[in-house]
């Protein structure tokens, strides 16, 4: 079971710039390295992420093999509203890991 | 190479026949060694090509993007990386996507960030792997469509991915 973290602000005025941080653990296997027994260690990365703000995509990633394991991302909003920021992986496998977090807009 | 020679009498054998043998062996190796290195350096698009898959062939400019990343790493394997772009962020003009690219890591593109102007502010933080000492380039496309770019040198004292250097 893979494991997130996001940090967004609880509370924040309305159109203020918030910081927006996300990471999940994962190891994003590049695919380049070998294994002790010679063989090829099969390629497994995240390949993108989704940040959603009140049912609205407001952030997206590509990631290929050079991103570092455990992705890691920061990225800003702007506070419009009160709701749900919502975070998505997909790995190459298409299985989607999600968190959220909720924002009070005042 | 006087072993075979003395093992296997003239005539009834090649001189030197076995080791022969053993020589094209390694001679073969040794082709396949090299000829494997240049169709990985092949096989790996340039910078030049990754950017231009990213910019549709577009101008990309110097200027207006910032890439933050430290000049001496100790491990490659997360290097902290930001990248800023001047924007106002608004509907009329804002950033609609950052590429990161690398010189010399098996695979040229890092990442693609899509943004706009719900980000407030052009600004991203990652953390990538560098295969070696090289250069990173960061480049931003804006709501006008035009391109600019950034670049910035690392030197990598312990690699990501050893085992992929030649």
């Amino acid at each position: 079971m893979t494991r997130s973290l996001v940090s967004v602000p609880g509370t924040a005025r309305r159109g203020d710039i918030v910081d927006v941080r996300a990471m999940i653990a994962h190891p994003m296997e590049t695919g380049y390295r070998m294994g002790p027994n010679g063989v090829a260690i099969p390629r497994r990365i995240i390949t993108r992420f989704v940040c959603t703000y009140g049912g609205e995509e407001v952030f997206a990633a590509a990631f290929f093999p050079a991103v570092s394991a455990n992705p890691f991302v920061s990225f800003s909003l702007v506070a419009t509203e009160s709701g749900t920021v919502g975070f998505a992986w997909t790995d190459d496998e298409g299985q989607t890991e999600t968190a959220s977090a909720e924002i009070v807009v005042s | 190479m006087k072993a075979p020679t003395t093992r296997h009498p003239a005539g009834l054998e090649p001189a030197g026949g076995p080791s022969l043998g053993r020589r094209a062996v390694l001679a073969g190796g040794v082709g396949i060694i090299v000829m494997a290195l240049p169709l990985r350096a092949l096989a790996r698009p340039s910078l030049q090509e990754a950017v231009a898959g990213f910019t549709g062939g577009a101008p990309v400019n110097a200027g207006r993007v910032k890439l933050t990343v430290p000049p001496l790493v100790e491990n490659g394997n997360a290097v902290g990386v930001t990248v800023e772009v001047e924007s106002p962020m608004s509907e009329a003009s804002h950033v609609r996507r950052i590429g990161l690219f690398n010189e010399k890591n098996p695979q040229a593109d890092v990442a693609v960030f899509r943004l706009g102007p719900r980000n407030g502010r052009a600004r991203i933080a990652t953390r990538i792997r560098l295969a070696t000492s090289q250069t990173l380039l960061a480049v931003a496309e804006l709501s006008d469509g035009t391109y600019w770019s950034s670049e910035a040198n690392v030197i990598v004292t312990l690699a990501a991915c050893i085992e992929d250097l030649s």
